[in-house]
């Protein structure tokens, strides 16, 4: 796994919040993730794409990255820094499309509630552990397949090694 | 062992006599989907995954639909990647330009997607083939590129919720309706990674299109497929579609379910989605008083010839509202020529529309319909979601296409009752 300790900034996100509004389909007409990260939550968050740090933290409530198939929804997130999602729930479409470009998600309704905007949060992602100003929180473990993708660096990877054999 | 039409077909692709929910399986593609956004990074995995050739020209499909014709110099490298690597990998079904239309109607138009068939697509709303009794659901473009190299999927597979719908459909409700009026029952999320089962006496009469309109939605209720029975109905429409040979699969009748829905449909009025989601649902009567500036009919979810004809009948002889934007999309060349051969256009010209190509355009907020701040919109499409149209602070309206062209005339949301 590319780190399994992730340490930083807390950004807050309700439920329902839909790739749409993750990355504007105005600005799909390129696949380049830097570009898709200067307009990641232009709508709605205006500023994040120029506040996020590298190594924060993403927090959201149900059903985070519904709607549309674009993998340029986790791309932008990731480009833009974040390393980690917590969420009560993923959509499936995002939450294969993150795994597979080895952004790894934690599903806890505890960190989701507990957790605020702006604090800081350590995530140990082996352990599942969440730990922020307002207590330690578990998470779901993430399923031995998504870890092993994550433990590949992403499906390219682990179709190279372990489909193709390269 | 007794199992539901969806996990059949998964089971069949992946080599096994049976699956049960929450098995992780590999599974044969027979299809392999991605339009102008989703193709570019699924071509540059592919690339990355290093292999030569895709798993088989013919199962390869790559559609430009979503900002063609080309909205702006980026959309157009973008197409131009497609149509090179197409064209390099001598794909036997990429369309574009006056051969192209929504992708979601052309691959069923054009007897691409059949009965029985595990159908994989970079784009949410891949799920509208399950209409047809196969198991077609969306990814994003890292999947598809690896299915494009290997031919194969790994997929968890899902239970199964059934919803049987009972009862008689009143005048101008069908399967918009009945899938919103679903959504609103189940929530955005209340089908989240579970394959929808349609069932019923009400399906089973349901015409093809309104089938495909269901399906279509499925993933507004965050569900992985939207599947319907293959019957005699499916089979008239293959017929004049396609020779190719497939096999049906059924439920078996005591098959296990995660959850059973009966739902009366007796009582369902049209229905009408507020924003800022699908799930928001309101009956038409109880729409109140909302003023709206455009009006779009067409989409891969309400861009068939029959919707055409729908909204048609409304409009015939009237005008849409002074100043409102009435927007008419045909899903495909062929549905866009047979309107044109039925009179269906000229009477949405006398209305005042406008007619666009075939593509996906005002849905996703991308060309031919954008909404500037503070506006309104009815759609045929499927997401009302903040900006799904253009500036975030205009607001989508989900409807069917009667209401759609009726709420032209009058300029608010309403009904054709109210004309």
């Amino acid at each position: 796994m590319e780190k399994m300790r992730v340490e930083g900034r807390i950004w807050k996100f309700g439920d329902d919040v839909d790739t749409d509004v993750i990355i504007p389909a105005r600005y799909l007409n390129v696949s380049d993730e830097a570009e898709l990260a200067k307009n990641c939550f232009a709508d709605i968050r205006p500023g994040f794409a120029t506040d996020v740090a590298a190594g924060d933290i993403l927090v959201a409530g149900k059903n985070f990255g519904c709607g549309s198939s674009r993998e340029h929804a986790p791309l932008a997130i990731k480009a833009a820094g974040i390393r980690v999602i917590i969420a009560e729930s993923f959509a499936r479409i995002f939450y294969r499309n993150a795994f597979n470009i080895g952004l790894p998600l934690l599903e806890s309704v505890e960190a989701s509630l507990g957790l605020s905007d702006g604090d800081k949060a350590v995530v140990d992602l082996a352990a599942g552990m969440i730990e922020g100003a307002g207590g330690v929180f578990p998470a779901r473990p993430i399923p031995d397949f998504m870890a092993q993708l994550i433990a590949a660096g992403g499906l390219v990877e682990y179709v190279r090694e372990v489909k193709i054999g390269r | 062992m007794l199992m539901t039409i969806t996990e059949k077909i998964l089971a069949a692709h992946a080599g096994r006599d049976r699956v049960s929910p929450g098995d992780l399986i590999e599974a044969k593609v027979d299809v392999a989907l991605a339009n102008d956004i989703t193709a570019p990074l699924a071509i540059k995995v592919f690339g990355e995954i290093g292999v030569e050739k895709v798993f088989d020209i013919d199962r390869v499909v790559l559609v430009a639909d979503h900002f063609v014709p080309n909205k702006d110099i980026a959309s157009a490298q973008q197409v131009k990647l497609v149509r090179e690597f197409a064209r390099e990998q001598g794909l036997t079904n990429y369309f574009e330009g006056g051969e192209s239309g929504v992708e979601h109607v052309i691959l069923p138009e054009k007897g691409l997607v059949l009965p029985g068939q595990l159908i994989i697509g970079a784009d949410s709303h891949t799920c509208t083939y399950g209409a047809l009794g196969a198991f077609s659901t969306g990814v994003g473009s890292t999947d598809l590129g690896a299915v494009m190299a290997t031919g194969e999927i790994w997929l968890k597979v899902p239970p199964t919720i059934l919803l049987r719908y009972e009862g008689t459909l009143r005048p101008h409700v069908g399967g918009k309706d009945l899938i919103l009026h679903t959504i609103g029952l189940l929530g955005v999320e209340g089908a989240l990674y579970c394959a929808m089962e349609f069932s019923g006496s009400v399906i089973r009469k349901l015409p093809m299109h309104q089938r495909f309109t269901m399906s279509n939605m499925a993933i507004e209720a965050g569900g992985k497929n939207g599947i319907i029975e293959a019957d005699e109905t499916t089979l008239g429409y293959l017929a004049e579609r396609t020779s190719a040979r497939f096999e049906i699969f059924r439920s078996d009748p005591d098959a296990h379910y995660d959850r059973v829905i009966d739902i009366d449909v007796s009582g369902i009025e049209p229905q009408v989605a507020f924003p800022h989601l699908p799930s928001n649902v309101r009956p038409v009567s109880e729409a109140g008083d909302v003023p709206i500036d455009q009006v779009v009919i067409g989409s891969c979810t309400n861009g068939w010839l029959e919707d055409l004809r729908d909204a048609a009948r409304v409009l015939k002889g009237r005008k849409a509202s002074p100043g409102l934007r009435l927007i008419v999309m045909p899903g495909s060349p062929l549905i866009y020529k047979t309107a044109m051969q039925e009179g269906i256009l000229e009477t949405f010209l006398e209305a005042g529309a406008v007619i666009g190509p075939p593509c996906c355009g005002p849905c996703l907020g991308g060309h031919m319909g954008i909404l500037a701040s503070g506006e309104r919109a009815v759609a045929t499409t499927n997401r009302n979601f903040i900006g799904r149209m253009g500036h975030p602070e205009s607001e989508v309206y989900l409807a069917n296409p009667l209401v759609a062209a009726a709420s032209a005339v009058l300029g608010r949301i309403g009904g054709p009752d109210e004309l």
